[in-house]
């Protein structure tokens, strides 16, 4: 999982004129999702559906997202999968979820050998601060998952 | 426990908030700040500018690519193109779209770019002008100013345009709708502070016709205006309207330096 | 839809064994299926491209199914291993049918 890169120590003035301006809102508004229920019931269908009754491992998976989306609604996302992509050994699909989407799938990325690199990328809807989850399936049958956080904030005029 | 989580969360929330105050405030702008004068670009998110870096990557090239097609297609009853007259769009429309509005003496007002384009279909090609947000005149409009990508924005707004960049100017700073609001307040009493979860951008108009996001295509300066005017609760004024145009000379005068980003990609 | 108009992007020559980037855009407006119209109250039907493949000398070696959570105007972008030289075939799907296709040439050294 990427984090999006660290900023330099803001200045003692500088953190006094963003707490005037409604910092602690967004903090509020960022962090209530948290303690909210996520349905990952429905990912978990989403996931047996095309992946079975496999159970999936952690690791291998590189999943980019923006800590903080500038619009929910195009969201960039890269998925790297760590795989050899020969004919014997490969990556031959990851499935994208959104737990926090009225609909868990967003994706299906199916890969062959001749791809050379286990890589998509593409942007994406997300409807609020949720989780992104990637499964990747393998050749031989085993199968990985990672998953990152995006906040999706609430928009200025008019949203 | 409890107050463990809180501070946590606390602490992450004002992360969150100073990372974007940092990021806006310190870096160098390069071309994109002149002065004090910054474009929308240094406001937005490092993904949304990386988005608008990439010629292939801006969805708002889909766009630019149409308008390039239609600046070769005879349309109307001269049988002409754009191209018949203006041959070469990159040496022809070099300037237009750092210069625009600008004064046109049988309109006796100021033209800005959509219209001169339908001027020139009307009395030239004689065929029938593009409604305002079609994505032929967008795609148009994008292409011809995109040919001006990288120019320092310059206007005249002394002689015959003074007194309507005048009206623009006082437009700008008058207080309208229920929230009884001028664009001032936002824009220049408050740009680098949040609206929410928003950081508000001076509104600069170097880069429109634009991709927002929150469009999820491209839309015109006037499109924005009559959003901006909506969400102060104050009637919008109509496309290509003498207010708009008028207040449009005024903000390319504003954002005088600062280049041509046109299609530019905004949240 | 009309007016979907795809855009692709891929060197021209490679090196055989070289892993080139692929990069494609396409006009379209993803209507989710969840957006409500304001005048009816109604939920306006879902019309997305639901499937994108790229074929390269007509073996599919990259594709993607999307749903409604893929963006407006989807970008896709992916990895080819050059081997020999040949034509791309890139293939969107849309619900209603509708099938936009756009080729592309690659040299292979």
């Amino acid at each position: 999982m990427t984090i999006s890169k660290a900023t330099e120590t803001p200045s003692r003035r500088q953190v006094l004129i963003t707490l005037a301006t409604g910092s602690f809102a967004l903090a509020t508004i960022t962090a209530l999702p948290r303690w909210a229920k996520a349905d990952t019931a429905a990912v978990d269908a989403a996931t047996k559906e095309l992946i079975g009754d496999a159970t999936p491992s952690e690791g291998r998976i590189t999943l980019d997202l923006p800590q903080i989306a500038e619009n929910g609604n195009t969201v960039p996302l890269t998925v790297e999968v760590d795989s050899p992509m020969s004919e014997a050994d490969y990556c031959k699909a990851v499935h994208v979820f959104a737990e926090g989407n009225p609909l868990p799938n967003v994706a299906s990325f199916r890969f062959t050998p001749a791809c050379g690199q286990a890589f998509a990328s593409t942007r994406i809807r997300l409807a609020k601060t949720q989780n992104v989850i990637a499964v990747a399936e393998m050749s031989n049958g085993s199968v990985y998952t990672a998953k990152a956080e995006v906040k999706v904030t609430i928009g200025g005029c008019g949203g | 426990m409890r107050r463990t989580i809180t501070a946590v969360v606390l602490g992450a929330g004002l992360t969150v908030a100073l990372a974007g105050t940092a990021l806006t405030d310190e870096k160098d702008w390069g071309k994109y700040q002149v002065g004090d004068v910054r474009s929308g670009y240094t406001y937005a998110k490092a993904e949304t500018r990386a988005i608008q870096d990439d010629d292939f990557e801006n969805p708002a090239f889909l766009w630019v690519d149409y308008g390039e097609e239609l600046w070769g297609t005879a349309e109307g009853e001269a049988g002409k193109s754009c191209a018949s007259c203006h041959g070469d769009a990159a040496e022809s429309m070099a300037e237009a779209g750092a210069s625009y509005p600008v004064y046109d003496e049988a309109w006796g007002k100021l033209m800005n770019l959509e219209q001169r384009i339908n001027q020139c279909r009307e009395e030239n090609m004689r065929a029938e002008p593009w409604k305002w947000e079609t994505r032929e005149l967008l795609g148009m409009t994008a292409y011809v100013r995109h040919q001006s990508s990288g120019k320092p924005v310059s206007v005249k707004i002394d002689g015959k345009a003074a007194p309507f960049y005048e009206k623009g100017k006082e437009s700008y700073y008058q207080r309208r709708g229920q929230l009884d609001m001028a664009c001032s307040n936002c824009h220049e009493d408050n740009a680098g502070g949040q609206l929410r979860a928003n950081i508000l951008s001076q509104g600069q108009s170097n880069g429109f016709p634009t991709y927002r996001l929150k469009w999820q295509g491209v839309g015109s300066l006037h499109r924005r205006f009559r959003g901006c005017n909506s969400q102060v609760r104050a009637e919008p004024f109509g496309y290509g309207s003498d207010e708009y145009v008028n207040l449009e000379l005024f903000l390319a005068n504003r954002g005088s330096g600062l280049p041509v980003e046109t299609p530019a990609v905004r949240n | 839809m009309a007016n979907a108009k795809p855009r692709v992007k891929l060197p021209k020559s490679a090196a055989k064994g070289e892993i080139v980037q692929i990069k494609t855009l396409i006009s379209h407006k993803m209507e989710s299926g969840q957006r409500v119209d304001s005048k009816t109250g109604e939920k306006i039907p879902r019309q997305i491209i639901n499937k994108f493949v790229c074929a390269f000398n007509g073996k599919e070696v990259f594709s993607a199914d999307w749903h409604g959570a893929v963006s407006a105007n989807p970008y896709m972008s992916f990895y080819l291993k050059a081997t020999e030289s040949g034509t791309f075939e890139f293939t969107w799907t849309d619900d209603d049918g509708s099938v936009y296709t756009k080729t592309a040439e690659l040299a292979v050294q």
